[in-house]
C-alpha cells in the first residue's frame, strides 16, 4: 500500500483555499492534493479546519479564496450536486440520516426526483456494494433501530451508491467501538484496492498510523506539516499537531476518602437490544478515579442514566453520602454536587441554536445566574467567556451559536459548564470523544485535579488505554452486569478483555 | 427536483423573502380583484383607505386589532415552547363569560374591572390546564384537545346565552344582560372610540418580551421549546415549564374575550369573536412569534379586515376577500420561511 498511490494520477486537487467567518480564518490558504487509491488522514487539533476544508470542498460552504479542482476539472463552487456529480462522497461527523425510513430509502433519497420514486435496480446495486465492500446491513431495516456502526455502513454506502471516486470520512471512528472501527478500515482496505481515494479525518493516532498513507497537518486553519505515515511515529504527528512536546497526563496511585456514592444492587429494564443494569453495586469513593470498561451498549447508557439523575433504580438503591435521596432528578444531581459529561453532546448536552452564554448557563441559570425570576445576563456572558478562556474554546466568542462550534469546542464548553461549581462527583461519560490530543490531555487532567482535591470521578469509556492509565479502580460491564472493582495495575488489558467479552462473570455467580 | 438545505442563510435572504411575500400577497388580492371584477388598483387603494384613511379608521383597525394582539400573544407564547395550542377562541369566550359574570352586578366599584381581569385570566388558563395535563402525564395530543375544546365552548356559550346569561330585556335576542358602567372599560382619550384593552395588549406584548428575554421562566420555555431532552438533561423541570407556559398562554387569550366585553361590546353574544383565536395563529406566525411583532401583524391583519369591509362597501367586492388575502398571506409567509432554509434544486 506504501507503493502505487504515490505515482498514480492525482484526482483531487485544493488550491490555496481561504475561509473566514468573520475576525476568524478557520481556512489559511490550505492546499492538497489526493491521489488514486490514496489514504490521506487530515490531522489538527480542534477548530483547526478540518471540517470547514471538507465542507468548502463538498459544496457546503463556499471558499472566500482558492479553487477545488477534481479529476482535473474545476470544482464549481457551493453545490453539493456537482461536487457528488464529480464522484466525490462524505460522510459527516455528525450523520445525516432519517430515523424513520429504511436503510435503502435512506440510501437512494435525493437520487431519484421527488415525484417517481420507484426503486428499480436499487436494491440490487445497494446489495452489490453491501458484498463487495464488505458493508453488512439489512436493506429493509429502519435506521431508527440501527446501532451507531451500522449507520455509518448506510452512511458509506449511501455516498457509494451516488458512485464516489473519492470517499470524505470526518471523524468516522470517534463514536465507532474498537472492533467497529476495524471493520471500517477492512472497508476502505478494500475500497483504496478498487481504485478509490479516501480523506480521513480522526483524533486517534494509531489509526492514522493503521490506515492512512500521508498525514497532512492543520493547525489554526493553516498546513503545519505533510508526512508519509511510514516515515513517522505517533509522538511527532502529535508533536506537529500542537506544536510542541506533549505528555499524557498519568494518575498517581493515592488513599480513597469515604463512599460519596453507592449503588446496591441496583437493577433497571431491559431496553430492546439494550441491556438494563443487573443488579449492579458500585461505590464511588472521594479521591479516587473510579473505571468502567466494556463494549458500549453492554448497560453503561444505563448506569449513567441513575448517576446522573435521569432514571431511578427500578430495584436497589442509591444513596449519597449514605443517605437514599428522596427525590432523584437531574435537577436534584446537580444541587447534590454531581457533575455530567453527556455522551450525547448534541441532543442532551447542548441546545443548537442557543448561543454559548445560554449553553453554558443550562444547569447553572437558576442558582448562580438569576436573582428571583430575573436572568443576569452580564454574569452569565461573563461566565460564558471564562470558560471559553480557560478551556481555550475556539469560536468568534459568547454569542455564536454552538451549533457553529467544532465537535471538539462544544465538549470543551460542555466540559467547562460541569466543572464549574466544583462538584464531589463527576460522571463522565465518554469524556474525550473526538477530541485532539492536547484536549484529551487537558481534560483528563482535570479530572486528576478534580479526583486530588477530593471528588470521585466515575470516568465511562470504550478506550481500554484511557481506563487503565486513570483509573484508580477499574470495573468491567458486560451484558448489564458489574465485575468487582480492580485496583490500579492488578489486571492486564488481556485480563480485562475476558471479562469485557463476559467470559468471567460465571465464577463470580457461583462464589 | 429536491430540497437542499442552506447552512448559513444570508441576511438578503431572510429579510428579502418575507418582503416579497408581502408583495406576492398583493399580487394576488389584485388577481382576485379582477376576478371580482373591480379594478385592481383602486381595490388595493380602497383597503388601505378604509383600514387608515381617516382617524374614524385608524381607531377602528386599532380596536379590532385589540383581541388579535391577545390571541396571537397567547399563541406566540405557546409554540415557543412547542406547545400547540390551537383553543385561544375557547379561552376567549371563557374570559369574555367572566368579564359578564362579575360585571352584570356581582362586584361593585372599583374593583370590578382589576379583580374580573384577573379572574379571566384564571378561567383562561384552567381551560388549558386540561389538555397541558392529558399531554405532559398521559402524551395525549394538545392539537386535537384544545381544538376539541373550541367547539365545546362554543356550544357551551350558546346554551349561557339562552339559558342562565340569557338577558330578560333582550326582546329573545341570545345575548347577556349589559355591564354595568363601573365594569366596562374607558376610552383612552375622552371622545376617541378607542379603548383601555388596547394600551392594556401593548403592555401584555411588552410584558411577554420582557419575560421571554429577561426571566428564568422564559429561559426555560426556549430551551423547552428547542430540545426537550437537553433541558431534562440540565435539571429543568419540562413538565412545569409547559404547565406555566400554558397558564400563560390561556390566560392571555382570555384577556382578548374579556376586553371585548368589557371595552367594545358591553354584553355577550355568539357571535362576539369571528375567529379571533384562530386569526391569532396567523398573527403569531407572521410575526415569526415575536411578541412585538405580534403588535405589528395584529394591527395589519386587522387593517386587511377593516378596510376589507369599506372597500366591499365602495367596490361590490364581497369581504372574503379579507379572509383570502389573509390565507395567501400566511402561505407565502411559510413558504418564504422555508425557502430562507432550504433551497429548490432541479435534478
Ligand atoms: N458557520 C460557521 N460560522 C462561524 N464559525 C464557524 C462556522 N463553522 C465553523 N466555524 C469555526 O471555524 C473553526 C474551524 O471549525 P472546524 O469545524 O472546521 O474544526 P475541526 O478542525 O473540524 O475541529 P474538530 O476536530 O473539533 O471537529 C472553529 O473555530 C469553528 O468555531
Ligand atoms: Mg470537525
Amino acid at each position: 500500500m506504501t507503493t502505487g498511490p504515490a505515482e498514480a494520477e492525482v484526482v483531487l486537487r485544493l488550491d490555496r483555499i481561504t475561509k473566514r467567518f468573520g475576525a476568524l480564518t478557520a481556512n489559511d490558504a490550505v492546499s492538497l492534493t489526493l491521489r488514486r487509491g490514496e489514504v490521506v488522514a487530515l490531522l489538527g487539533e480542534n477548530g483547526a479546519g478540518k471540517t470547514t476544508l471538507m465542507n468548502i470542498l463538498f459544496g457546503h460552504y463556499v471558499a472566500d479564496e482558492g479553487t477545488v479542482e477534481v479529476f482535473g476539472q474545476p470544482l464549481p463552487p457551493g453545490t453539493p450536486r456537482a461536487a457528488l456529480a464529480a464522484g466525490v462522497g462524505m460522510v459527516h461527523q455528525h450523520f445525516t440520516l432519517a430515523g424513520n425510513l429504511t436503510v435503502l430509502e435512506n440510501i437512494t433519497l435525493g437520487t431519484e426526483s421527488l415525484w417517481s420514486r420507484s426503486h428499480g435496480g436499487a436494491r440490487a446495486k445497494v446489495e452489490r456494494l453491501s458484498r463487495d465492500f464488505g458493508l453488512a446491513v439489512h436493506p429493509d431495516a429502519k435506521v431508527g433501530r440501527l446501532s451507531v456502526g451500522e449507520r455509518q455502513r448506510v452512511e458509506i454506502l449511501k455516498a457509494l451508491y451516488r458512485d464516489a471516486r473519492i470517499l470524505i470520512l470526518d471523524e468516522p471512528t470517534a463514536v465507532l467501538t474498537p472492533q467497529e472501527s476495524d471493520a471500517l478500515f477492512a472497508t476502505l482496505r478494500k475500497a483504496t484496492a478498487l481504485g478509490l481515494s479516501v480523506i480521513f479525518i480522526s483524533h486517534k493516532l494509531h489509526e492514522v498510523m493503521a490506515i492512512a498513507d500521508r498525514c497532512v497537518v492543520l493547525r489554526h486553519g493553516r498546513v503545519v506539516g505533510e508526512v508519509d505515515t511510514h516515515a513517522t511515529d505517533k509522538a511527532a504527528l502529535a508533536a506537529l499537531m500542537v506544536g510542541g512536546e506533549l505528555s499524557l497526563p498519568r494518575a498517581e496511585a493515592r488513599a480513597p476518602g469515604p463512599v460519596l456514592m453507592r449503588l446496591e444492587g441496583v437493577s433497571t429494564p431491559d431496553r430492546g437490544a439494550a441491556p438494563g443494569l443487573k443488579a449492579v453495586t458500585l461505590e464511588l469513593r472521594a479521591g479516587q478515579i473510579t473505571g468502567l470498561a466494556g463494549v458500549s451498549g453492554n448497560g453503561q447508557a444505563a448506569l449513567a442514566e441513575i448517576v446522573g439523575g435521569l432514571a431511578v433504580p427500578a430495584a436497589g438503591q442509591l444513596s449519597l453520602h449514605g443517605q437514599e435521596p428522596k427525590v432523584w432528578s437531574p435537577g436534584e444531581a446537580l444541587a447534590r454536587g454531581v457533575a455530567r459529561i453527556p455522551e450525547d453532546r448534541h441532543h442532551q448536552g447542548s441546545i443548537a441554536d442557543f448561543d454559548l452564554t445560554e449553553n453554558a448557563v443550562l444547569e447553572a441559570y437558576r442558582s448562580r445566574f438569576s436573582r428571583r425570576a430575573w436572568m443576569d445576563w452580564r454574569a452569565a456572558r461573563a461566565f460564558a467567556e471564562g470558560i471559553i478562556k480557560d478551556y481555550d474554546v475556539r469560536c468568534p466568542g459568547p454569542s455564536t451559536r454552538i451549533r457553529l462550534l467544532s465537535g471538539g469546542n462544544m465538549q470543551k464548553l460542555i466540559l467547562g459548564r460541569a466543572m464549574a461549581p466544583g462538584p464531589d462527583i463527576i460522571l463522565a461519560n465518554q469524556p474525550v470523544r473526538g477530541l485532539d490530543v492536547g484536549a484529551i490531555a487537558y481534560v483528563q487532567g482535570q479530572l486528576i485535579a478534580a479526583r486530588d482535591r477530593g471528588a470521585a470521578v466515575l470516568l465511562i469509556s470504550e478506550d481500554l488505554d484511557e481506563i487503565m492509565a486513570l483509573s484508580d479502580v477499574i470495573h468491567v460491564m458486560s451484558q448489564g452486569r458489574l465485575s468487582p472493582g480492580f485496583a490500579r495495575g492488578t489486571m492486564t488489558a488481556a485480563d480485562l478483555g475476558l471479562w469485557m467479552a463476559g467470559q468471567k462473570f460465571g465464577d463470580t455467580d457461583a462464589a | 427536483m429536491r430540497l437542499e438545505p442552506i447552512p448559513n442563510p444570508s441576511a438578503a435572504r431572510r429579510l428579502g423573502l418575507p418582503a416579497l411575500a408581502l408583495v406576492a400577497t398583493l399580487g394576488v388580492a389584485m388577481a382576485l380583484a379582477l376576478i371580482a371584477g373591480a379594478n385592481p388598483l383602486a381595490v388595493l387603494g380602497q383597503i388601505a383607505k378604509g383600514a387608515l384613511g381617516s382617524k374614524l379608521a385608524i381607531l377602528e383597525t386599532l380596536n379590532r386589532a385589540t383581541p388579535l394582539i391577545f390571541t396571537g400573544l397567547a399563541v406566540a407564547v405557546a409554540f415557543r415552547a412547542k406547545l400547540w395550542n390551537i383553543g385561544a377562541e375557547a379561552q376567549l369566550y371563557a374570559g369574555a363569560i367572566v368579564a359578564v359574570l362579575l360585571g352584570t352586578g356581582a362586584l361593585g366599584s372599583p374593583l370590578v374591572l382589576p379583580v374580573s381581569a384577573l379572574a379571566a385570566m384564571l378561567a383562561g388558563a384552567a381551560l388549558l390546564l386540561g389538555p397541558v395535563l392529558l399531554k405532559t402525564r398521559l402524551g395525549v395530543d394538545e392539537v386535537v384537545t384544545t381544538l376539541l375544546l373550541n367547539f365545546i365552548m362554543l356550544l357551551f356559550v350558546s346554551y349561557l346565552l339562552e339559558g342562565p346569561l340569557k338577558d330578560p330585556m333582550g326582546m329573545g335576542w341570545p345575548k347577556s344582560p349589559a355591564l354595568i358602567p363601573e365594569a366596562r372599560l374607558p376610552r383612552i382619550v375622552d371622545g376617541l372610540r378607542l379603548h383601555w384593552g388596547f394600551a392594556l395588549a401593548i403592555i401584555a406584548a411588552v410584558v411577554v418580551w420582557v419575560i421571554q428575554t429577561r426571566t428564568t421562566l422564559g429561559f426555560e420555555i426556549r430551551a423547552v421549546g428547542q430540545n426537550p431532552e437537553a433541558a431534562r438533561f440540565a435539571g429543568m423541570p419540562v413538565n412545569t415549564v409547559l404547565v406555566k407556559t400554558a397558564l400563560l398562554s390561556g390566560g392571555l387569550a382570555a384577556l382578548a374575550g374579556w376586553s371585548e366585553v368589557a371595552g367594545l361590546k358591553g354584553h355577550l353574544s355568539s357571535d362576539l369573536s369571528p375567529g379571533f383565536g384562530y386569526t391569532g395563529i396567523i398573527v403569531a406566525m407572521l410575526a415569526l412569534l415575536h411578541p412585538l411583532g405580534v403588535i405589528l401583524t395584529a394591527i395589519f391583519v386587522a387593517g386587511i379586515f377593516v378596510g376589507s369591509d369599506a372597500m366591499s362597501r365602495a367596490a361590490g367586492v364581497p369581504t372574503y376577500i379579507a379572509d383570502m388575502l389573509l390565507a395567501t398571506a400566511l402561505l407565502f409567509m411559510v413558504l418564504a420561511i422555508l425557502l430562507t432554509r432550504v433551497r429548490v434544486v432541479r435534478g
